[in-house]
């Protein structure tokens, strides 16, 4: 009952006219930039943080607005996975399986509002996984020391390049370079500068809002400068879209799949490593092994528009409980929303819920809130997100180079912060180019420094004894998940991997 | 061989790091573990790692063009400006040339290039400005 008058106190804060404007707006623009080949959930996020916090939102409204934004990506992907074909953001990618072919055969707009029907089933699925699951992994986690927390932030970056990573090696650079970016600046416990070569904007350290939002949103420009990629994917008849409901029958059908993939993709997206591109990956291959009988996979089989869908849904709520209860965030997005809550000064972990009951369980609500916009946004109207995909990318990339600059500059006024912004695009694009994964050099520029407090305490407590990190079961139990999770891609990695892109390819060469 | 080559700049860039983490100077107020480790442990797995990545490369990633390669620094350059230039010539003026250049070079006409650019910072201008209050760099026209 606890739970429930804590929901309660949660929608009494988002029921306010402005934290109703905000998860509208939210969902309006998540949905948006999740239909946006080239603009995924943490771009979008990353562009909006500076912006929600330079105009001056409180912790709660931001985080609605922010969030909103999450759930909405998550919803829009679908859209240019069915129309075009192409996914809108990795986590959509299994959509195109069935999605694409079912809009070939004129049935886009069942396609679409089935899918929009899984999104929210799995969405709505996880958030009630996430009041449930994250108090209790919050009791856990008040067992921890700073040794457990050490090791479970060295958990977080082993785990992190995900089960799918083909080459650690890469995984453990961009870990480290974060890191040692986050090592710039004072030192918080002896007062002496690191690493400022005498430069005294370095003396504050690197903003990593500047670092996000360089790498995800300016290197995503480079990326289309480089291929010269301006003209608009999508042509006039491809986004024809027919009856708008799908028929009863077919509702009826995937139910039991919607449900499934629902719990699976929670599983996967509480677990490190995994996410929401995994959890559409699993999710589809079980339905497929489960319900294809006939063999109609992959030629326009609504359960296989289902599974997905309700699958990435339900990972990305899945990947907010490792964040909130632990503060160790499982996912790329969820790294950038652990941002936000950093800028606003606020440490997730199990003292958010002690501390700011109001911040969690407002967002919680905000969650069921966004949902039922979403699935009244992404049903009827869906309409309109479509029109969205006539937008030539020779439009939107310069509005989202410029976006970028207005947010990061409304922050300090200054332009050192600019040109470090540029230099992180510039990073990220040849990063990219490398194959290095972005994602952990975010999380180990927000992490960096509160890793090494928790190391320096730890040891401080046990008078320098170094073995003090692997002195508790917990902390062993924590470092054996990290080793397992570090090794285990470079077995099963390549299998996956391989699987997801073997699929992808039967898909592309059917539809040519 | 381009993965060799990076792996070798990220050797030296941990070398670089770990001696730049031994030249921090301790404070007498030091505690058990002081300024340094963190940073040192850091720079070995970033060294290790790099020396993984330098002896086992992965496939070649496909560079673009010299032509592509000089486009990227165009579009570098003119953001430094962008960057230079906005507190001096104001947002609106900044913004509009800028994100007309970026468009242009996206594969826009010329001159559709350029009313693009005026209605992208205009645009921009009137959303986070006016409307929403964002204070935004002033030039010496006001905006």
């Amino acid at each position: 009952m606890d739970v429930l008058s804590n929901l309660g106190d949660g929608f009494v804060v988002a029921f306010t006219l402005q934290n109703l404007g905000l998860a509208l707006l939210g969902c309006f623009l998540g949905t948006i930039m999740g239909a946006l080949p080239g603009l995924g959930p943490s771009n979008g996020v990353a562009i909006l943080i500076p912006l929600a916090f330079t105009l001056g939102l409180g912790p709660t409204p931001s985080l609605i607005l922010l969030t909103s934004v999450y759930y909405g990506a998550m919803y829009g992907g679908r859209i240019s996975s069915i129309l075009l074909g192409i996914p809108g953001d990795e986590p959509a990618m299994m959509t195109v399986l069935d999605g694409h072919p079912m809009a070939k055969k004129g049935m886009a707009g069942e396609a679409l509002s089935l899918s929009g029907i899984a999104s929210f089933v799995g969405a709505f699925i996880a958030t009630w996984g996430l009041i449930l699951l994250a108090p209790q992994l919050v009791k856990i986690a008040l067992l921890f020391g700073p040794a457990e927390y050490f090791a479970l932030f060295a958990l977080a970056f082993a785990t992190l390049g995900g089960v799918s990573s083909t080459n650690q090696a890469k995984s453990a650079f961009a870990a480290m370079l974060g890191l040692g970016l986050a090592m710039i600046g004072v030192d918080t416990q002896t007062g002496v500068p690191r690493f400022t070569f005498g430069e005294v904007h370095l003396y504050d350290g690197l903003d990593f809002l500047v670092a996000i939002v360089g790498l995800f949103a300016l290197s995503e420009v480079f990326i289309f400068l480089e291929h010269r990629h301006g003209g608009s994917d999508a042509s006039t008849g491809q986004l024809k879209l027919g009856r708008l409901t799908p028929p009863l029958s077919m509702i009826k059908q995937c139910t039991p799949t919607m449900l499934r993939t629902s719990l699976l993709g929670f599983i996967a997206g509480v677990l490190p490593g995994a996410g929401a591109s995994l959890g559409s990956f699993i999710s589809y291959s079980m339905e497929k092994r489960l319900v294809d009988k006939e063999g109609t996979f992959g030629k326009g089989d609504p359960r296989g528009v289902a599974a997905p869908e309700a699958g990435n849904n339900a990972a990305a709520g899945g990947a907010l409980v490792p964040m909130l209860a632990l503060g160790v965030p499982g996912s790329g997005t969820t790294a950038v929303l652990l941002a936000v809550l950093l800028s606003l000064n606020i440490t997730p972990g199990p003292l958010l819920f002690a501390n700011n009951p109001d911040v969690v369980w407002g967002l919680i609500a905000a969650l069921f809130i966004a949902n039922f916009m979403l699935l009244a946004l992404n049903i009827p109207m869906v309409g309109i997100f479509t029109r969205v995909l006539m937008v030539p990318p020779r439009i939107l990339m310069p509005v989202v180079a410029m976006v970028s600059f207005v947010g990061i500059y409304g922050i300090s006024g200054s332009s050192f912060d600019l040109l470090v912004m540029i230099g992180f695009g510039v990073m990220g694009w040849l990063l990219r180019k490398f194959d290095v994964p972005l994602v952990p050099i975010i999380l180990g520029t927000l992490l960096g420094n509160t890793m090494e407090n928790n190391l320096r305490r730890a040891i401080t407590i046990d008078n320098g004894d170094w073995f003090t990190l692997f002195d508790s079961p917990l902390a062993l139990t924590l470092w054996a998940i990290a080793i397992i999770g570090f090794i285990m891609p470079l077995i099963v990695g390549r299998v996956v991997r391989r699987k997801m892109h073997e699929r992808g390819d039967e898909e592309g060469a059917i539809s040519d | 061989m381009s993965d060799r080559i990076f792996g070798l700049f990220g050797l030296a860039l941990a070398i670089f790091f770990a001696w730049a983490a031994l030249q921090i100077e301790e404070s007498f107020l030091s505690d058990e573990v002081g300024p340094k480790a963190f940073p040192l442990i850091i720079a070995t797995i970033l060294g290790i790692s790099s020396i993984f990545i330098a002896l086992k490369p992965d496939a070649d990633p496909e560079w673009p063009s010299l032509a592509r390669l000089a486009e990227i620094l165009a579009a570098v350059v003119v953001m430094i400006l962008y960057a230079e230039f906005l507190p001096v010539a104001g947002f609106v003026i900044a913004t509009a040339v800028a994100s007309a250049y970026l468009t242009w070079r996206l594969g826009s006409p010329v001159l559709s290039s350029l009313l693009i650019g005026v209605l992208t910072s205009v645009g921009i201008y009137v959303v986070f400005h006016l409307a929403l209050g964002l204070s935004l760099a002033r030039g010496p026209l006001g905006f």
